[in-house]
C-alpha cells in the first residue's frame, strides 16, 4: 500500500496493547451509540480495514453476546485517481448474506487521511444497497481532510505534517501490531 | 499487464494468475443487485468484428456495459478486402472517432496484431479471436474454469494450475482455441495433451508444450479436464475423416467414454456444440459438462481483462502530482 | 558513340585492369590504356562484372502500371546493375499472343535503360488448360525462348509434357512455377513450426518438390530441357541435384531473398514477407546456398514483384505476394555468396549473367569482358555498406523486405551497349 521509503527513526504511536484498548473502547462506542447494536454491519475496507473490522466484530460478540456480521468492501474501481496510475489489483468485496439495505453500516479502516478512500466506499456502498445509515470507524485520524467527511469512531487523532508518513502494521498481515509516525525521505 | 491482448503466448504466470483473480472478484458483481462497476466510465470501446460471433460479441459487450464502458459495436460483415475498405481504414476511422478500445475479430490469422504494431493506431487492442491463429480471451476464461473446478473457488486465488492433465479434443489444426489453451495452459503449469486424428493436426505441432494423442481412450482415464473442439462438417468435404459417424465413434465423447473419466473430472466446449459429432447430447446436459458455466466466466474474464487494460493510466509510470505517503486515504 | 575508359577495375574480381569502351562495344581490355578522348571511370577497388541479366522480372505493363512499368522496371533494373531482363507473362492481358510480347518489347526499346525480352505465357490466359501461341510468340518480332506461366502452375501433365515437346522446335525453355495446386490451397507460408503457431494456411515443400521431381522426369522422357522457377527448398536441390546426375537438361534459379530470409520473420505477421514460394527455415536457406555455389542452381533471379503500398499495408491474408528485388538482389548475393566464401566475383557473373543470358538465349549479353563484346556491363563497390531506404528505389514500388537493413556493395555504374545508364550509383 505504501511505496515510499521511510526513515529507520519511525516510531511507534500505537504498540499492540494500544490498539487492542482503542478497538475495545471503539466496540464499546458503537454499542453505546447505536444503543445493542443488533442491525450493525461491518464492513472493513482492504486490506488492513478489513481485519480491523473482524477485530472489531469479535469484541462487539463479546459485548453483546449475538453475532455481528462482517464484511469487506473493496473501492479501487470507485477511485478518483484510477486514471492516475497503472490498474490495480482488485481487493475482495464480501457482502454478508443478508445484506446491507435498512442496516447500520459501520465502515471500517485503519487510517482516514484526506477522505477520498470513504467517498470512493460511500460510492461503492451505493451500489451495493441502501443501509439505514453509515457510519466510519478507523484507528487513526491523522487529518488534512480534503472532502467533508469525518469519522464517528477514531481510535487516535494524530496531527501530523504531509512530510510524515502513518504506518498501520497489523499482526494478519504484517506480523505485528503497530502504528508508525515517520517523516518521509527524499528519494 | 501489457497494452494490448494479442496471444495467450504473451502472458507470464503471474500476468494470468492476476487476470483469474481479478475475474474471481468481478465474478462477484454478477451476484449483486446492480450488476455495475464505474471503473471504465467515460471509455469508449469498440467491438470491431469482421467474423460473425454473436456469443463472443455479447460476452464482450456484457462486460464492456458492467465496467460502464461507453460500447460501439461494427460488424464488418465478410472480409474487408470485399467491402473495399481496408482494416487500416476501418480502424483509423474508429480512433478519429475517439475510441479507447479495440476489441477486434477478424478471420485473417494476425490481423490484431497488425493492428496493434502496424502504427495505424494508438488505442490498446484486445484480441476476440483471429483466423486459426489465438484466442485469448478464450483460454482465460477456461483456466478461469478449471481453477474454480479442480482448485476451488476461493482455494484458488493466487493459485495456477500446476499439475492439471488437461485434454484437448478434435480439429486442432483449425483451431484458435487449442493454440491458445496450449499456451496458457501451459504457462500455469498444466500437462496438455492433444487428441486428433493425425489429418487435424498441424505439422509443426511438435514444438508446442504439449503431448499428442491419437487415441483418446487411452487418455481419458488420465484426465482432469477434457476440452472437446468443434468439429465443423464441412471437413469431412476436405478428406480430414471419411464419415461423420467414423468421427464420433473414434474421437466423439458419448456416456460410455465420459464414465472412463475419473470422476472428479469435467468435460468442457467452447461452444457452439455439434451434438451427436463431437459430444452427445447425455454427455452436454451432465453436471460434468460446464458450457454454461464456462460462458459466464467469459463475462467475468473479459471485464478482468478489460479492467486491467484500460482501467488504469497508459504508462506505468506514477503520474504526476500523486506523491503522498499514503494512496489519499 | 563516345568513348568509356574504366581505369583500374578488377575484372569479374580477378586482375586489375584498364577497359576501354568505343561505341557500344569493348575495343580493349588490358593496363595503362591512353584516356585520350574517353570519359574516364576511375574504378580502383571496384569488381567490374559484365551486365546482369534477370531470367524472372514482373514489369506489370500492360495492366498494373500502379505498381510498376516498362520504364520504371527497367530504370530499377538498370539501377541493380542489370542490362537485360526477362518480363513475366502474368500482365493484364497475359502475354500469351505475339501482340502482347511484342508491346512489351517495344516498351523495353524506348526506355532505353535495359533489355528487356518478353517471356511468353504457356497457356493462354495462364489457365493450364491449352498452349498458347508458343510458336508465334517465337517468330514475333519480341523473339520469345522462355515460356512461363509463372504465379501459377502448368500442373496438368499432359500439358506441361506437351509444351516441353512442342519449344523444342525452336530450342525454347519452360520455365516452371513448381506449385501443386491442390496441396496449396489456402497457402500463405511455409508450413512448418512457425505457420501451426501464427494459424496461417501452410505452403509444404513437398508442394513444390513434386511438381520439380514430376517435370524433370517428363523432360527427360521427351528430351527437353527445363527450367524450374525460384526454387525454394532442400529436397527441391536434391531432386534438381539427382536429375542433372542423370543429365537430365535442367536449370535451376533462385531469388535473393531465398538465399537471405526465413519464415520466422512472418512472426511480425509483416506482409512485407509474404512471397510465392513462401520464405523457407534456416535449413533450406543454407541447402541454396550451398546448391547456387556448388552449381545444382544454374541462377540467380529476382522474382522483382512490385505492388502497390495498399497491397501490403495490410492484414496478412488479404496481402499480395511478392517483394521488389532488382535494386537489392547483387547485395544481398555478395553477403550470402561473396562474404561467406561460397561463392567468388567469378561466380557472382556465372550465375548472375552468363548463365541467365545462356538459359534465356538472350543475344549479346552474358559476354566475356573482353575486347570485341558488346559493352554490357557493371561496375560494383564491394567496399560500400548502407542501410536499403525503399524511398531511394527507382521502382514504382517500395515492398521490399530489406527496409533498414544494412547491406554491401553498390553498384556504381551500369553500362548498356556503350551507354552509361547508372553513373556514380545514379541514374543517368
Amino acid at each position: 500500500m505504501d511505496t515510499q521509503q521511510h526513515n529507520d527513526d519511525a516510531r511507534p504511536v500505537l504498540e499492540a496493547p494500544d490498539i487492542a484498548r482503542v478497538l475495545t473502547r471503539i466496540a464499546h462506542e458503537i454499542v453505546e451509540r447505536a444503543k445493542g447494536a443488533d442491525d450493525v454491519v461491518l464492513l472493513g475496507i482492504p486490506t488492513r480495514g478489513v481485519f480491523l473490522a473482524r477485530r472489531l466484530a469479535e469484541k462487539l460478540e463479546s459485548i453483546t453476546g449475538a453475532k455481528i456480521p462482517v464484511g469487506s468492501l473493496d473501492i479501487t474501481m470507485y477511485r478518483d485517481d484510477l486514471r492516475l496510475k497503472p490498474a490495480r489489483a482488485l481487493g475482495r468485496t464480501e457482502i454478508p448474506a443478508d445484506g446491507v439495505d435498512g442496516r447500520l453500516v459501520v465502515l471500517v479502516d485503519d487510517v482516514l487521511f484526506s477522505g477520498r478512500t470513504i467517498r470512493a466506499a460511500l460510492d461503492a456502498l451505493g451500489d451495493i444497497g441502501r443501509p439505514r445509515a453509515v457510519q466510519l470507524a478507523v484507528l487513526v485520524d491523522r487529518g488534512h481532510r480534503e472532502l467533508p467527511i469525518r469519522a464517528d469512531y477514531v481510535g487516535k487523532n494524530l496531527p501530523t505534517s504531509l512530510r510524515e508518513t502513518v504506518k498501520v502494521q497489523l499482526a494478519e498481515e504484517d506480523g505485528r501490531d503497530t502504528v508508525l509516525l515517520g517523516s518521509q525521505t527524499a528519494s | 499487464m501489457m497494452r494490448h491482448l494479442i496471444s495467450a503466448a504473451d502472458l507470464t504466470r503471474d500476468d494470468a494468475v492476476l487476470i483469474l483473480d481479478t475475474a474471481e472478484e468481478m465474478a462477484r458483481v454478477a451476484d449483486r443487485p446492480i450488476k455495475k462497476l464505474p471503473a471504465l466510465r467515460g471509455r469508449t470501446i469498440c467491438n470491431l468484428f469482421f467474423e460473425d460471433s454473436t456469443r463472443t460479441r455479447i460476452s464482450f459487450e456484457a462486460a464492456e456495459k458492467r465496467l460502464s464502458a461507453d460500447v460501439i459495436n461494427f460488424a464488418a460483415k465478410g472480409s474487408s478486402v470485399s467491402k473495399g475498405e481496408s482494416l487500416k481504414d476501418t480502424a483509423q476511422t474508429l480512433e478519429a472517432m475517439g475510441v479507447d478500445a479495440v476489441v477486434i475479430r477478424h478471420g485473417a490469422s494476425g490481423a490484431p496484431y497488425r493492428l496493434a504494431t502496424s502504427g495505424w493506431i494508438d488505442a490498446p487492442v484486445v484480441n476476440a479471436g483471429d483466423g486459426t491463429h489465438q484466442h485469448p480471451t478464450q483460454a482465460l476464461l477456461d483456466a478461469f474454469t478449471m481453477r474454480r473446478r479442480l482448485v476451488g473457488r476461493d482455494a484458488g486465488l493466487g493459485k495456477d494450475l500446476n499439475g492439471r492433465r488437461i485434454t484437448i479434443v478434435g480439429d486442432v489444426l483449425h483451431s484458435r482455441v487449442a493454440r491458445s489453451n496450449v499456451d496458457l495452459l501451459h504457462t500455469l503449469g498444466a500437462e496438455v495433451t492433444l487428441v486428433a486424428p493425425p489429418t487435424l493436426v498441424p505439422v509443426g505441432v511438435e514444438t508446442w508444450p504439449c503431448e499428442i494423442s491419437y487415441d483418446l481412450d487411452r487418455v481419458l482415464p488420465k484426465s482432469d479436464a477434457v476440452m472437446m473442439l468443434r468439429v465443423q462438417r464441412e471437413r469431412m468435404n476436405a478428406a480430414f475423416f471419411p464419415t461423420e459417424r467414423e468421427y464420433s465413434r473414434r474421437y466423439g465423447l458419448d456416456g460410455d467414454r465420459m464414465a472412463k473419466m475419473p470422476e472428479h473430472a469435467i468435460v468442457m466446449h467452447p461452444g457452439p456444440m455439434v451434438r451427436g459429432m463431437e459430444i452427445t447430447a447425455e454427455v452436454a446436459d451432465s453436471d460434468r459438462c460446464t458450457v454454461i458455466e464456462q460462458v459466464a466466466n467469459g463475462v467475468s474474464i473479459r471485464m478482468a481483462v478489460l479492467y486491467l487494460l484500460l482501467g488504469g493510466n497508459d504508462s506505468a509510470a506514477p503520474a504526476p502530482g500523486t506523491t503522498r505517503t499514503e494512496e489519499n486515504k | 558513340m563516345s568513348k568509356i575508359l574504366i581505369r583500374g577495375a578488377q575484372v569479374l574480381g580477378g586482375d586489375v585492369q584498364d577497359v576501354l569502351i568505343d561505341g557500344e562495344t569493348i575495343a580493349e581490355v588490358g593496363t595503362g590504356l591512353s584516356a585520350e578522348g574517353a570519359t574516364v571511370i576511375e574504378a580502383e577497388g571496384q569488381i567490374l562484372l559484365p551486365g546482369l541479366v534477370d531470367l524472372h522480372t514482373h514489369l506489370r505493363e500492360p495492366g498494373r502500371e500502379d505498381s510498376e512499368t516498362v520504364l520504371t522496371g527497367t530504370r530499377a533494373a538498370a539501377s541493380g546493375g542489370y542490362t537485360a531482363v526477362f518480363a513475366m507473362a502474368n500482365t493484364h492481358p497475359v502475354a500469351d499472343t505475339a501482340g502482347v510480347v511484342e508491346q512489351v518489347y517495344r516498351l523495353g526499346k524506348e526506355s532505353g535503360y535495359c533489355d528487356v525480352q518478353p517471356i511468353g505465357a504457356v497457356t493462354v490466359g495462364l489457365e493450364g488448360k491449352k498452349l498458347a501461341e508458343l510458336g508465334a510468340m517465337h517468330d514475333s518480332a519480341a523473339g520469345v525462348t522462355v515460356f512461363s506461366d509463372d504465379g501459377k502452375c502448368v500442373d496438368d501433365a499432359v500439358i506441361m509434357r506437351r509444351a516441353l515437346e512442342y519449344v523444342k522446335a525452336f530450342d525454347g525453355v519452360v520455365a516452371q512455377h513448381a506449385q501443386e495446386p491442390r496441396l496449396t490451397e489456402g497457402a500463405q507460408m511455409n508450413e512448418g513450426i512457425v505457420s501451426a503457431e501464427l494459424g496461417l494456411g501452410g505452403w509444404p515443400a513437398v508442394a513444390e518438390e513434386s511438381i520439380i521431381a514430376r517435370d524433370v522426369l517428363l523432360a527427360e522422357h521427351v528430351g527437353s530441357r527445363v527450367h524450374i522457377c525460384h526454387l525454394s527448398t532442400a529436397g527441391s536441390v536434391e531432386i534438381v541435384r539427382w536429375a542433372k546426375s542423370r543429365g537430365i537438361d535442367v536449370t535451376a534459379e533462385v531469388t535473393p531473398h531465398h538465399l537471405l530470409l526465413t519464415d520466422e520473420l512472418v512472426r511480425s505477421y509483416n506482409p512485407v514477407y509474404k512471397v510465392n514460394p513462401p520464405l523457407r527455415t534456416e535449413k533450406d536457406v543454407l541447402a541454396l546456398r550451398e546448391a547456387l555455389a556448388d552449381g545444382t542452381i544454374d541462377i540467380v533471379a529476382t522474382d522483382h514483384a512490385p505492388h502497390p503500398h495498399e497491397d501490403k499495408d495490410c492484414e496478412w491474408a488479404a496481402a499480395a505476394m511478392g517483394m521488389v528485388g532488382l535494386e537489392t538482389a547483387l547485395s544481398v548475393v555478395q553477403q550470402t555468396m561473396v562474404e561467406t566464401g561460397l561463392l567468388d566475383w567469378a561466380g557472382v557473373a556465372d550465375r548472375m549473367s552468363f548463365a541467365p543470358a545462356r538459359i534465356g538465349r538472350a543475344k549479346g549479353h552474358g559476354r566475356p569482358v573482353s575486347a570485341g563484346e558488346p559493352a554490357n556491363l557493371t561496375l560494383v563497390d564491394p567496399a560500400y555498406r548502407g542501410v536499403v531506404d525503399p524511398a531511394d528505389f527507382a521502382s514504382r514500388s517500395r515492398n521490399t523486405p530489406y527496409e533498414g537493413r544494412e547491406l554491401p556493395g553498390r553498384v556504381t555504374h551500369t553500362i548498356l551497349r556503350g551507354r552509361a545508364t547508372v553513373v556514380d550509383g545514379k541514374l543517368a
